[in-house]
C-alpha cells in the first residue's frame, strides 16, 4: 500500500518538475524567519515524537526523490535520535531493499536492509536523478540542514555567535516548505509551467523580474506537502506547517546525530572550566600578592 | 636560556645526566628560573595560549588521521564517518576545525600586541621574523587543512588559490600544474595537501622553539618597553607566569568550548557540507575568515598579477617592519601619535576582513582599495615618518618605577619589593 502511494507521489512530482529558465539574474537574498526549536540553545534536545513524525514525513513523501545515504538504520534506535526500539528499527530497515553481493556465483543480488545498512538512495546516480526530475537534482538529505543557511549580514552574524544561532538550516527548510505561493509571479512569463518559491536559495529570476524585487526563484520541486497528506496517530495537527516543522527537525537530527550529546557534554565542560578558572584566578592573586606589578 | 638556571643537580642520577646532556638545567633555565619582567599584562599570555592550541591541534589531528581517507572519492564520506560513527569523533573534528580559528584569533592578538608594544624592535628583530615565518606556515597549514574534507568550498578555495600562481609570468602555468600534480585540482592535489598538512605543524613546532630561544636570549619585552635593569624588575617564570598563563589558557578554553560545543559550524561555510563537485561553482567563493583581509587585498587590485603581488606583499612587509619603524621608543604607551595610528590600522585590518567576505562589486571594491592603500601606507609612510615627527612622552627609569607610579591602578601604599624565591 505504502509503495503504491509512494509511486503515485513520485510520478506526480516528476510530472510537475519545472524545466528551462531563460536569462537569469541574481536577486536579493530571501529573508528567513527564525523559528523556535527544541534543539536550539545550550540545553537543546530533540523532541522524540517530532523526530518520529518527521521521519514518517520523510519516508512517505520526501524519500521518493531525496536520499539519506549517510544515515544508518541502526541510528534510528540510537540515543539522542528518534529513539525507535531496536525491533522497530529492524522492521523499518527490512522494508527497504539494498543491493549486495557479489554472491558465490558472482552475481549481485537484492536483499532486505538490516540495521547495519544505510538508507538506500532513490536514484543510482545524479544523472539518473536529473533524468527522472526534468533536469533538477533532488539533494541528499543527510547533511542538508547544515549545508543551507540564511543570509544574515552585518551586524546580525556577530550576535549569532553569542545567541548560539545554529538553526539556520532547519529555519531555511521550514521557510521553503511553507512559502509556496498560490501562483507564480506574472513576470516569469505566460508559458512558465514550473514552480516558484520566494525562499529558494538556489534559484535566480529572469531579467524581466528585476523591477519587482522578488527573492528566491523557480524551483524544480512541486509543493511537496498538503493538509492531511501524512497520517499522524498521536493527535498532532496534520497541517503543512506541522509537517514542515517535523521534517526540518528530523533533517537536523540526520545532519547532526550527536547534537544532544554535544550540548550535554558542553555544559559539563563549561561548568568545569569556569570553576577551574575561578580557582586559578584566586591562586594566581595569592601568589602575586607580594609582587607590585 | 640554560644560563639562567639556578639548578644544581643533587642526586647521582641527575649529576650523571647533567654532565652528559644538561637538559634539566635547559628546561629550568627556560621555563622555571627564567627571569621575566614582572609587569607583563594579559596580552602577553597569548604566546602560552598559542602553544597550547598548537599541541591541541597536533593531538586531535593525529587521531583524526587514524579515521580519515585522503581520496577524492572517500574523503567527504570519511569525515562524515568520523562525525557519526567514531567515538567522540564529532568532538575531535569540531575541536580541530574550530581550533584552527582559535589559532588565528590568538595569533592575530599576539601580533597586534607585538606591534603595539614595539616587540619587533632591536634587539628582538629575529624573534619577530621567526614569528612571521610561523604565521606564514600556519596560513599554509590552515589552507591545506580546509581542503581535506573535500567539500565545495574546499575544492573551489583550492582552485582559486592555486590558480593565483598562474599569474607569475612565463613559468606560472608550469608552476600551477606542478602544484596540482595534474591539470586540475584532483586526487594528487588532495594527497599532497594531506601530506603537507601533516608535515607543516611539526615545522611550526620547530620554528616555535627558535622563536622562544630568540626572545629568551634577549629577554621578554614588556609594556613599558624599558629593559629590566635590576632583579627587582623581574620575577622567575615559575610559578608567577606558569600560573598566570594557565589561568589565561583556561579562560581561552572557555571561548574555545563555546564554539566547539554550542556553535561548532559558526566559523565554517555551509557549502562545505556539500561534497566537492568540479562541475558546480558556488555563487560566492570565500576563504576561511582568517584569510579574508588578504583576500580583500588580492581582489582590490584590478590586475591579477598585481593582486597576487599585493597579497603576498602584505605579509612580506611584516618581515622588514623592524626597520620601517624609525622611533627609538618601543612601547606605544609612550607614543601619543603612534597609538592613534595603531588603532586606525587595526580598524582598517578588520574592515579589510569584512570586505573580503563581501562580493567584489560596487562600493565594496572602492572601500577595499582605500583600505589596501592605507594598509601599505601605514608601514611605508606613517611608521617611518612618525619616528621623526612624534614627541614621545618621557620614559620611566625602570619597570619598578613605572609600576610604582601606578600605571596598573594599584593603591600606592602596597608593598613594593618583589619577594621572589
Amino acid at each position: 500500500m505504502s509503495t503504491m502511494i509512494k509511486m503515485v507521489r513520485s510520478l506526480a512530482a516528476v510530472a510537475a518538475v519545472a524545466i528551462a529558465t531563460p536569462a537569469l539574474a541574481a536577486g536579493d537574498p530571501p529573508h528567513i524567519e527564525r523559528q523556535q526549536w527544541s534543539f536550539a540553545g545550550p540545553f537543546g534536545f530533540f523532541d522524540r515524537g517530532q523526530l518520529q513524525r518527521g521521519f514518517k514525513v520523510y519516508r512517505e513523501v520526501c524519500s521518493s526523490c531525496h536520499g539519506l545515504r549517510q544515515v544508518a538504520f541502526r541510528t534510528l534506535a540510537q540515543d539522542g535520535g528518534p529513539s525507535f526500539t531496536e525491533e522497530q528499527a529492524k522492521q523499518i530497515a527490512s522494508e527497504y531493499t539494498v543491493m549486495d553481493g557479489p554472491d558465490d556465483d558472482g552475481e549481485m543480488f537484492e536483499r532486505p536492509a538490516i540495521l547495519a545498512d544505510k538508507f538506500p538512495s532513490p536514484f543510482p546516480n545524479e544523472q539518473a536523478a536529473r533524468a527522472a526530475n526534468g533536469g533538477a537534482y533532488p539533494p541528499d538529505f543527510s547533511l542538508l540542514a547544515k549545508a543551507r543557511a540564511a543570509h544574515r549580514g552585518f551586524p546580525w552574524f556577530v550576535f549569532d555567535a553569542f545567541t548560539q544561532y545554529q538553526e539556520q538550516g532547519p529555519d531555511y527548510i521550514y521557510a521553503l516548505l511553507t512559502h509556496y505561493p498560490e501562483e507564480a509571479p506574472a513576470c516569469l512569463g505566460e508559458d512558465f509551467s514550473g514552480y516558484y518559491n520566494p525562499k529558494f536559495l538556489g534559484g535566480s529570476m529572469p531579467a524581466d523580474c528585476a523591477h519587482e524585487h522578488l527573492t528566491g526563484g523557480p524551483i524544480g520541486m512541486a509543493p511537496p506537502l498538503s493538509e492531511e497528506l501524512v497520517e499522524y496517530t498521536d493527535g498532532t495537527p496534520m497541517t503543512v506547517d506541522q509537517y514542515a516543522r517535523d521534517v526540518s527537525a528530523f533533517m537536523m537530527w540526520a545532519a547532526e546525530p550527536h547534537l544532544e550529546e554535544r550540548k550535554k557534554i558542553g555544559f559539563r565542560v563549561m561548568v568545569f572550566l569556569i570553576v577551574f578558572a575561578g580557582l586559578l584566578y584566586f591562586t594566581k592573586k595569592k601568589l602575586w600578592r607580594n609582587v607590585e606589578h | 636560556m640554560a644560563g639562567h638556571s639556578n639548578y644544581v643537580p643533587q642526586s647521582a642520577g641527575a649529576k650523571w645526566l647533567e654532565s652528559r646532556l644538561p637538559v634539566i638545567s635547559l628546561v629550568r633555565g627556560s621555563f622555571v628560573d627564567f627571569p621575566t619582567p614582572k609587569n607583563l599584562n594579559y596580552w602577553w599570555t597569548f604566546g602560552g595560549i598559542l602553544f597550547f592550541i598548537l599541541i591541541s591541534q597536533i593531538i586531535t589531528g593525529i587521531v583524526l588521521v587514524m579515521h580519515y581517507t585522503p581520496s577524492t572519492t572517500a574523503a567527504f564520506d570519511s569525515v562524515e564517518h568520523i562525525m557519526r560513527d567514531v567515538n567522540f569523533g564529532w568532538m575531535l573534528r569540531y575541536l580541530h576545525a574550530n581550533g584552527a580559528s582559535m589559532f588565528f584569533i590568538a595569533v592575530y592578538i599576539h601580533m597586534f600586541r607585538g606591534m603595539y608594544y614595539g616587540s619587533y624592535k632591536a634587539p628582538r628583530e629575529i624573534s619577530w621574523i621567526l614569528g612571521v615565518i610561523i604565521f606564514l606556515i600556519m596560513m599554509g597549514t590552515g589552507f591545506m587543512g580546509y581542503v581535506l574534507p573535500w567539500g565545495q568550498m574546499s575544492f573551489w578555495g583550492a582552485t582559486v588559490i592555486t590558480n593565483l600562481f598562474s599569474a607569475i609570468p612565463l613559468v606560472g602555468d608550469a608552476i600551477r600544474t606542478w602544484l596540482w600534480g595534474g591539470f586540475a585540482v584532483d586526487n594528487p592535489t588532495l594527497n599532497r595537501f594531506f601530506s603537507l598538512h601533516y608535515l607543516l605543524p611539526f615545522m611550526i613546532f620547530g620554528v616555535v622553539i627558535l622563536h622562544v630561544w630568540a626572545f629568551h636570549t634577549t629577554g621578554n619585552n614588556n609594556p613599558t618597553g624599558v629593559q629590566p635593569k635590576t632583579k627587582q624588575d623581574t620575577v622567575p617564570f615559575h610559578p608567577y607566569y606558569t600560573i598566570k598563563d594557565l589561568f589565561a589558557i583556561i579562560m581561552f578554553m572557555i571561548l574555545f568550548a563555546w564554539f566547539v560545543f554550542y556553535v561548532p559550524n559558526y566559523m565554517g561555510h555551509p557549502d562545505n557540507y556539500i561534497e566537492a563537485n568540479p562541475l558546480v561553482t558556488p555563487a560566492h567563493i570565500v576563504p576561511e575568515w582568517y584569510f579574508l583581509p588578504f583576500y580583500a587585498i588580492l581582489r582590490a587590485v584590478p590586475d591579477k598579477l598585481g593582486g597576487v603581488v599585493a597579497m603576498f606583499g602584505a605579509i612580506a612587509i611584516l618581515f622588514v617592519l623592524p626597520w620601517l619603524d624609525t622611533s627609538k621608543v618601543r612601547s606605544g604607551t609612550y607614543r601619543p601619535l603612534f597609538k592613534q595610528f595603531f588603532w586606525i590600522f587595526a580598524l582598517v585590518c578588520v574592515a579589510l576582513g569584512y570586505l573580503g567576505a563581501m562580493p567584489a562589486e560596487g562600493t565594496y571594491v572602492i572601500l577595499a582599495r582605500i583600505c589596501t592603500v592605507y594598509y601599505f601606507a601605514h608601514f611605508l609612510i606613517i611608521l617611518p615618518m612618525l619616528g621623526f615627527f612624534e614627541k614621545p612622552r618621557p620614559l620611566p627609569a625602570s619597570i619598578s618605577e613605572a609600576v610604582l607610579k601606578g600605571g596598573s591602578g594599584k593603591p600606592a601604599g602596597a608593598a613594593a619589593a618583589s619577594e621572589t624565591k
